[in-house]
């Protein structure tokens, strides 16, 4: 399906007497374009809220540069943000884009090739320069040399109209110059009838510090809306509708945002304080950003001296009564796993957040990736089993959140919660929930003597656990009567002292790994979708992969094949009936941004032949592929092809 | 909240603390009684048997901590005990109070997090050498920047004792052993120098066998608001004994000590034959006091702002421990950042407490009707 694939609805009049026609889409695929310092994700952002204002589903997939100013106008100083809209339900960001808008000659070398032939190019003819040309080694002017021919190119002078629209701003050139992203979201917001009126509000709030800068971007983002009215460059513009949503309230939602509103919700429903200890990384720190505004809600932030400081002091807080947060990237899971093996022994709440991002060492920060899962799964010393969620959507963090504290709450445990690069920037609609309606993630603290010595006299026994969870009971400090001391030496089973015992050890490290294991009576069944339950190839997933996995899923069924898709939100437990539902297909294939982790892990646990299709390119998977790949699968399955 | 009547001195006044925090406690008051305040040593004991080796300097300094800590009169529930790795740090399971022998080097950041969230309690840590300065240097360091309100007793024995005699970060240059046959190269930490240097707000030294100097430091640290910082020389029997004996010694230790008073001229030595002078580099040295104008001997005044004339102090000793100043360095009072954290939570709640449906609807929704 071809977004611009027009079906043409009567002209309308623009001023001037100039007739413009309407087409209407079902679905566009947007991605901009530029260097590091135009501006090109906040305006992706802008134009994302006006999408979702105006009620269409979306997906973003913001791709940037770990550099923060690499060398203006080179490849490595590329940031793009790409956003898929339309009229009906949407699981990606899209494979490929239908309209490319490139600020300068880079933008348009790096992207060019994902732009499929016939597909819509608006560059700034400004920033085609011979220098600018020269940087990324282009000899002649692609806008001018007939290279585009096989796309449509609009050409537009958006830098020297802007400022030709600031003349009297009283800004200097350079200053205004800067507005030129806001001229091209006017463009954009005109070609696309996007309603106006949300980015006006927040460039007043955005600059209420600095007037005339709010003024000035105001007033290049109504000149570039108007000149898309008046000109003859774009003689046609594009309606796509809303699409059809359940009722209720909507905003806009990234997935980091989701998970820190997520976290703030879990102190809330359980009563407790929030204590963040943090460490700023890379593609996680904006959850850190987050938290830190919500004192309000006694949500406390501690900015720590590095990665295990974070984590050590959420530990602390935890064991004051608090639930103890960290957030963070693979690398400061790294610096974190004696911690979190602390946090294992002490048997304590704790939720650490790993957005992943591309690995090993400092690999690619700013790009999305699904490979710490078998380090949350045992990086480790010892035998140190916790639960491991993972969302499936930037909307999903949030109740991912959730999942994750009730969890480590309820059972006293570390729990690891596997977001990612691209589930953390990427937005989408997100229907609003009632706060009351929220899980209820009240837990009681031990505040009598559970036991008795030998003589009889109460005493406290830290690690006498209760019989349906297998947690601890948590006695915070403060409370009467209640003095322990717990730590990271093998506790003795029921009164927690220092234990070598030697059947006290395997007792502990069973009982241990049983807590963990016994959640899974505690989570919902394995969620499959196959509508008439008689495929025979399954394709299962887990975290960010559902939307990419989804898509696929649909165009093969679009193609009338049968496929099931299973997606996991827990792998530490798997859900108790996981086994019996792979055991039901008689293919299943697995796609991981990783080199086949999660298959690993179906592998040695069920004996199914699970196979893996992995992908490490820093990017989502796309629909097409995927689906080319299972498509495959199931026509060399015996029966696959109903 | 809690019946400890010294706890709002130690802690902060009048903090709030969360109300399921509050109301757990209330609960454990209802069913086993006000927490105790009058205690004495016995009660601060526990039933676990002391595993250091017989003769340890850690004996002495467990006796003197339980024997000073019913002085202050908080509750035993109303305290926590924070300790990393090493001989020092299974100090909590000796106290009948909370506590966490943690990881290593890692004590001052749990302790920051439990301190910043529970200002309600008294919060020590207990650490050794090698843990707070060697793999614990940076949390030692941010944790004094900070001031968070917590005691930090430093066990200074100059060697690694739990993993059998490995040299320190605090071992003096051309220590032989097992790990440098031929004397180990790198210069020690003097940990009162660092710990000003990272402009902490109370720093002392005390004596393992000097139960009074060492209750009176640990008085002033305990009363201290923000993180104080004892460092305990501390005689590890098995591998540097006699690490401090020319400080200890009844004929040297008088030569080469120097009492740090408050208020009181630097004057030391067999009959204060020596003093303690400015130089003219703008640092002290010491001098004979028979030989400069009684009005050249610095006055010790531990409350300067300025931290220099304190690490000059902590400057006079030399490796071997001649001229070494016992006492308190400096304690002066700066915000705590415990305090501060609680401050701005109530700033923002100056219009009351947040409204989750509110957050979670954010500034810009659109509602799809049915």
């Amino acid at each position: 399906m071809t977004a611009l694939d027009p079906s043409t609805t009567p002209g309308s009049s623009a001023p001037g007497g100039l007739v413009k026609s309407v087409v209407e889409l079902d679905r566009v695929v947007i991605r901009l374009a530029g260097d590091s310092g135009d501006g090109m994700q906040l305006t992706g952002n802008r134009f994302t809220s006006e999408t979702a204002s105006f009620g269409n589903d979306l997906s973003t997939l913001p791709n940037f540069p770990a550099e923060i100013r690499a060398p203006t106008g080179t490849l490595p100083g590329v940031s793009s943000f790409q956003l898929h809209f339309a009229d009906h339900d949407i699981m990606t960001p899209g494979d490929a884009p239908d309209v490319l808008v490139a600020m300068n000659p880079a933008a348009l070398r790096a992207n060019l090739a994902d732009l499929p032939g016939g597909g819509l190019v608006i560059a700034d003819s400004d920033e085609f320069t011979p220098r600018n040309l020269a940087k990324v080694g282009y000899a002649t002017n692609p806008l001018e040399d007939g290279s585009l021919d096989g796309w449509q190119v609009v050409a537009v002078p958006l830098t020297s109209m802007t400022l030709e629209a600031l003349k009297d701003s009283g800004l200097g050139k350079k200053e205004a110059e800067r507005s030129k992203n806001m001229f091209t979201l006017g463009l954009l917001s005109w070609m696309y009838h996007r309603p106006t009126e949300g980015t006006v509000r927040f460039l007043e709030r955005q600059f209420r510090r600095k007037p005339e800068i709010a003024a000035a971007n105001i007033a290049a983002f109504r000149a570039g809306y108007n000149y898309g009215e008046t000109t003859e460059a774009f003689a046609v513009s594009y309606e796509i509708k809303p699409a059809p949503m359940a009722p209720g309230r909507y905003r806009n939602i990234s997935g980091n945002q989701a998970l820190a509103l997520g976290l703030v919700a879990a102190g809330q429903r359980s009563g407790l304080p929030v204590f963040l200890g943090a460490y700023p990384i890379t593609p996680a720190s904006d959850i850190l950003h987050e938290l830190s505004r919500h004192k309000s809600f006694g949500v406390r932030t501690f900015q720590a001296e590095d990665e295990i400081a974070g984590i050590g002091a959420a530990l602390g807080a935890s064991f004051g009564g608090a639930l103890g947060i960290t957030t963070t990237s693979g690398p400061g899971v790294s610096l974190k796993s004696e911690t979190i093996g602390l946090a294992v022994m002490t048997e304590l709440p704790l939720v650490i957040v790993d957005v992943q991002r591309g690995g090993p060492s400092t690999g690619l920060p700013t790009k999305t990736e699904q490979s710490d899962l078998l380090q949350a799964m045992f990086g480790r010393n010892g035998e140190a089993p916790l639960p491991v969620i993972a969302p499936r959507s930037p909307g999903d963090c949030f109740d991912a959140a959730l999942e994750a504290s009730r969890i480590a709450l309820k059972y006293r445990t570390p729990v690891m919660l596997l977001s990612d690069g691209y589930l953390a920037n990427g937005a989408e609609p997100w229907a609003i929930p009632a706060a009351d309606e929220l899980p209820d993630l009240r837990v009681d603290f031990a505040t009598e003597p559970n036991g008795a010595a030998a003589d009889g006299t109460p005493e406290f026994l830290p690690y006498l656990r209760d019989p349906e969870t297998l947690s601890r009971p948590w006695a915070i400090p403060g409370t009467a009567g209640m003095q322990h001391r717990i730590g990271g030496l093998e506790k003795a089973d029921k009164s927690g002292n220092i234990s070598y015992d030697p059947a006290n050890h395997d007792l502990m490290t069973r009982l241990r790994q049983a807590k963990v294991d016994g959640i899974a009576a505690d989570i919902p069944p394995t969620d499959v979708d196959d509508p008439d339950g008689d495929a025979r190839v399954a394709v299962i997933g887990w975290g960010s992969t559902y939307g990419p996995i989804g898509a696929a899923v649909r165009r093969i069924r679009r193609s009338g094949r049968k496929v099931a898709q299973i997606h996991l939100r827990h792998i530490s437990p798997f859900p108790a009936d996981l086994g019996d539902v792979l055991r039901r297909y008689d293919r299943v294939v697995c796609p991981e941004m990783n080199l086949g982790q999660l298959s690993l892990l179906l592998r040695a646990k069920y004996l199914v032949d699970v196979q893996s299709h992995t992908q490490v390119r820093g990017l989502p998977f796309r629909a097409a592929e995927l689906a080319a790949v299972v498509q495959d699968v199931i026509d060399s399955t015996p029966g696959g092809q109903k | 909240m809690t019946t400890s009547p010294h706890v709002h001195e130690l802690g902060m006044p009048g903090s709030p603390i969360d109300a399921r925090i509050q109301q757990a406690i209330a609960d454990s008051v209802a069913t086993q009684g006000e927490k105790q305040t009058a205690l004495k040593a016995k009660d601060m004991k526990t039933d676990q048997e002391v595993r250091w080796c017989p003769g340890c300097g850690d004996y002495v300094i467990l006796n003197a901590v339980q024997s000073f800590l019913p002085s202050l009169g908080i509750a035993r529930e109303d305290m926590v005990i924070v300790s990393g790795i090493g001989c020092s740090s299974r100090f909590p399971y000796y106290m009948n109070t909370y506590g966490m022998h943690s990881i290593h080097g890692r004590a001052p950041a749990i302790a920051t997090g439990l301190a910043a969230s529970r200002p309600d309690l008294s919060v020590w840590v207990v650490t050794g050498d090698g843990d707070a300065l060697s793999i614990g240097g940076n949390h030692l360091i941010h944790a004094l920047r900070r001031n968070v309100n917590m005691t930090i007793l430093l066990f200074n024995n100059r060697i690694y004792g739990l993993t059998k005699g490995q040299y320190s970060p605090t071992s003096e240059v051309g220590k032989v052993t097992k790990s440098t046959p031929m004397g180990s190269l790198d210069h020690p930490f003097n940990p009162v120098s660092l710990a000003i240097g990272a402009d902490a707000t109370f720093v002392g030294r005390a004596m393992d066998s000097d139960r009074k100097g060492l209750t009176e430091v640990l008085r002033q640290a305990a009363e201290h608001e923000g993180t104080a910082l004892v460092e305990i020389y501390q005689n590890c029997n098995i591998f540097n004994d006699g690490a401090f004996d020319l400080l200890k010694d009844s004929s040297t230790g008088p030569m080469w000590t120097i009492p740090l008073v408050h208020g009181q001229p630097l004057v030391f030595g067999p009959d204060g034959a020596s003093c303690v002078v400015r130089d003219e580099s703008g640092g002290l040295r010491i001098a004979e006091t028979n030989q400069v104008d009684a009005g050249e001997i610095v006055v010790h005044d531990a409350t300067r702002e300025d931290p220099s004339y304190a690490f000059a102090l902590s400057r006079l000793s030399s490796q071997d421990l001649r001229y070494t100043p016992m006492g308190v360095f400096r304690s002066v009072r700066k915000p705590t950042y415990d305090r501060m954290m609680a401050d701005q939570l109530a700033d923002a709640r100056t219009e009351g407490a947040g409204d989750l449906d509110t957050l979670l609807a954010g500034s810009d929704t659109w509602t799809v009707s049915a």
